[in-house]
């Protein structure tokens, strides 16, 4: 059970470094919200994920099931949450006006 | 066991440090309220690993979930705030385009 | 019938979060839960009828969750094989189309999918047209030859 917990977690840190990387490499704002709202929710999950799965490694009672509930909860509500404010803020920067990197609408 | 979880605390820590370079030199508010969120995310994890290396899991679960939300809320808040000023972009033309279709 | 499940989900937050199953915190719970359901009743459930319908779209949205899972995997390795790559290969790109979802639900369901899937966020959504932003023209295509929406329109039942 740790075994599989430590592989999770470590997979969940491998992509919030690759978020990081996007959000400091990506030339303009909308591809560093690309970055950062599918990596930080992956991430999150899987770190989250592993994190409930150690909790259990001790054994099975009342308490320690509700605290794995718990974390599962957490994990949901960010991979709800997450791409929700993704889209808020790429809709603010939209009516803001910041130039996308390349500017070519197309209109299909 | 606890080492490990110290090990990828100080890992998530130094990502933080990492994104708080976007958030002081970013080039406009929304790259920072971006990399406030990302930071806010991180933190969620760091609090839950906090919580098995004091052996309190139970208490530090209801802490990390309150920052979860908060930071949700928070990001929300700013982005609606920061959204109809145009005053951030110099020569926002973009919007004038799209305001007339 | 609104009230009941609204009071019934509410209570079974109640209990996962408390964590303690004494008198006292249980009927605390019922009293607050009770204050709650009156307040917000009509903002989970619509003014509609519920039928087996429900059911139904319930059961097919947890099928969806897997597949979404996959392609939220796909998406990241996707972004990670760009981030370190040191050329960085991305011709971005802001497309805009029409979609044949009328519904809330559906129409949140799908720019959330949009947004975790390989290379495409929402932008925003007017009056049925999406503005996404994709990180090139391939992923783009992928978009626009609709297999996510007619999955998404055939959970809820709008195809």
């Amino acid at each position: 059970m740790s075994i599989l917990a430590i592989i999770f977690i470590l997979t969940g840190v491998f992509f919030f470094t690759t978020a990081t990387i996007g959000l400091l490499r990506f030339p303009d704002f909308y591809c560093r919200m690309q970055a950062t709202g599918k990596g930080d929710t992956l991430g999150a999950l899987l770190s989250l994920t592993g994190l409930a799965l150690y909790n259990l490694h001790h054994g099975f009672s009342l308490p320690t099931i509700l605290v794995s509930i718990k974390i599962m909860f957490i994990a949901i509500f960010i991979f709800v949450a997450n791409p929700t404010s993704t889209h808020a803020i790429t809709k603010s920067g939209l009516d803001c006006g910041v130039e996308p990197f390349t500017k070519e609408e197309v209109i299909r | 066991m606890e080492n490990f979880f110290l090990a990828i605390g100080l890992i998530l820590g130094f990502l933080v440090l990492l994104c708080l370079y976007r958030g002081i030199f970013g080039p406009t508010v929304l790259d920072r309220i971006i990399s406030i969120s990302v930071i806010g995310t991180k933190t969620t994890i760091i609090l839950a690993l906090m919580g098995f290396i004091y052996g309190r899991m139970d208490m530090f679960v209801d802490i990390s979930i309150a920052y979860a939300l908060l930071n949700f809320i928070a990001t929300l808040a700013a982005a609606k705030f920061f959204r109809t000023r145009k005053s951030i972009i110099p020569g926002a033309k973009y919007f004038k385009e799209r305001e007339v279709k | 019938m609104r009230y009941i499940i609204t009071f019934l989900l509410l209570f079974l937050n109640w209990v996962i979060w408390s964590g303690m199953l004494d008198a006292f915190h249980l009927s605390l719970g019922v009293i607050s839960c009770i204050l709650v359901t009156y307040m917000t009743h009509d903002i989970l459930f619509k003014r509609e009828k519920f039928s087996s319908k429900h059911i139904v779209e319930v059961i097919r949205f947890i099928k969806y969750i897997p597949w979404l899972l996959y392609q939220i995997f796909l998406s990241n390795i996707h972004v990670a094989s760009l981030v370190l790559n040191p050329k960085m290969p991305i011709k971005p790109e802001l497309i805009r189309f029409k979609t044949k979802l009328k519904k809330d639900i559906s129409l949140t369901t799908f720019a959330n999918s949009i947004t975790l899937t390989p290379g495409t966020i929402t932008a925003d959504i007017i009056e049925g047209e999406f503005y996404v932003h994709a990180l090139s023209k391939k992923v783009a295509d992928d978009l626009l030859a609709g297999e996510m929406e007619n999955r998404v329109a055939h959970i809820f039942m709008e195809d």
